[in-house]
């Protein structure tokens, strides 16, 4: 299951506090988090791989960033 | 997708060392006592080169404030990293810019400003920092309890290039009125005579040093406020080890330089009262905790296309005014006759702002 955060048009640290409450409170393994600037797609690969995920994917598309994140087993 | 050097651990203590060296530098040069760079002591000056306060001993239209926001519009541009957006309660953020301000004036800097005293030796900035650190921990109690001031949306590409436009204008300004040896005013811009608006780097060496560090910033989004946050909310030290360059290298570069004295007493530019040179940083760093960033990563937001740093600076610029119309700002002499009334008031404020403007759920 993938559980989708929306951080677009969030600044920091908004979008990292959303992704780590999404980790935190979901049984999912997969999330994808939108946001829309590099800073915050900076600020989300660094807190995600400090909390035992990894980043697969990042997408850029319409000037908006998908970063795929996947726990570590 | 190209890697981003200045967003690595390197690029940020690279980043926090060149501004680390370049600050003393435009001390030696000619700004004052350890105020190589203070983006509040410096967008205060602003203000009053503009004639929005009448404190005559501190009117410059500083260049340095103005390369930040044309540096970090370059870098933005340069790296496809320019995103015009604006809509994030800017009036509330107009309002937190002043009280920042407020706050910033009766400690007598920024965040920035505090490192570089304490790198000079000054060790009321302990206090100043101390302050710093209480008020953006009571910023990440409201961020863990939902506060949020909502999302921006994009704008046109004219719209985020309208604050570095306005800065373009201050710096066509300077050119057309420059100072005038020993004149108070240049048809509309005021300058001062004596004391720390007097004291200056070269036009073109503050005008450099302000586009590198701009460009640099915005590149490696270096952010004294974020680095205590960040450490406080997430136990993360990114940007906080290119804070502690900053102060490594600001101290041996002072050392260099003859630019180290260490005590509390006849700092320049300082006063002792070591309460409110806390609760000054106190009211500032919950300020720039609830906007999200400090006045100089505010500069490079705006050069980046954020309209609603732009206000925060343009909060900050009129907040200048209030504290020196109004008697709130510090001297060396001690805090402004109503300087402790405006920071009970801006505490107030601003927990009031913190409390109230969270996501319900």
């Amino acid at each position: 299951m993938t559980k989708t955060v929306d951080a677009r048009g969030l600044s920091c640290p908004q979008p990292v506090i959303m992704f780590l409450d999404a980790v935190k409170s979901a049984q999912d393994t997969t999330f994808e988090v939108i946001v829309d600037t590099e800073a915050s797609k900076e600020n989300v690969s660094r807190a995600a791989e400090s909390r035992n995920c990894h980043v697969k994917e990042i997408r850029e598309q319409d000037a908006e960033y998908h970063l795929t994140i996947v726990k570590n087993p | 997708m190209t890697k981003n050097f200045f967003a690595t651990r390197t690029g940020i203590i690279a980043v926090g060392a060149v501004i680390g060296i370049l600050a003393p530098l435009l001390q030696k040069l000619g700004n004052p006592g350890n105020m190589g760079i203070c983006v509040a002591c410096f967008e205060r000056d602003i203000s009053g080169a503009l004639g929005f306060h009448r404190a005559a001993v501190v009117q410059y239209m500083r260049p340095e404030i103005i390369g930040f926001v044309l540096g970090s519009l370059g870098a933005a541009l340069a790296f496809r990293d320019f995103r015009p957006r604006t809509g994030s309660a800017p009036f509330v953020r107009f309002v937190l810019g002043i009280f920042a301000m407020i706050g910033a004036l009766v400690f007598l800097g920024c965040p920035w400003r505090a490192l570089l005293r304490l790198a000079g030796g000054d060790l009321n900035a302990i206090l100043g920092l101390a302050g710093l650190i209480s008020g953006i921990w009571l910023g990440t109690l409201f961020l863990k309890n939902g506060y949020n001031l909502g999302r921006t949306q994009k704008t046109h590409f004219a719209a985020g290039l309208v604050m570095p436009l306005v800065m373009l204008g201050f710096f066509i300004l300077m050119l057309i009125f420059p100072q005038v040896q020993g004149e108070p005013k240049n048809d509309i811009l005021f300058y001062s005579v004596k004391g720390p608006g007097a004291m200056n780097a070269p036009l073109l060496v503050a005008i450099a040093a302000g586009l590198a560090i701009g460009f640099l910033a915005q590149r490696s989004r270096f952010c004294t406020m974020g680095a205590l946050r960040d450490l406080l909310l997430f136990r993360q030290i990114h940007l906080l080890s290119g804070v502690i360059a900053l102060l490594v290298t600001a101290g041996i570069t002072n050392a260099v330089f003859g630019q180290f004295t260490m005590g509390f007493e006849k700092q320049p530019v300082a006063h002792t009262l070591h309460i409110w040179n806390f609760a000054g940083m106190l009211l500032a760093g919950l300020a720039f905790a609830l906007a999200g960033g400090c006045p100089g990563r505010q500069l490079f937001l705006a050069g980046e296309g954020d309209g609603d740093a732009a206000v925060f600076v343009f909060g900050m610029i009129v907040g200048a005014g209030f504290a020196h119309n109004f008697g709130l700002a510090s001297s060396p002499a001690g805090v402004g006759p109503h300087g402790i009334a405006a920071v009970v008031v801006g505490l107030t404020v601003c927990l009031s702002i913190g409390f109230f403007m969270r996501k319900q759920n």
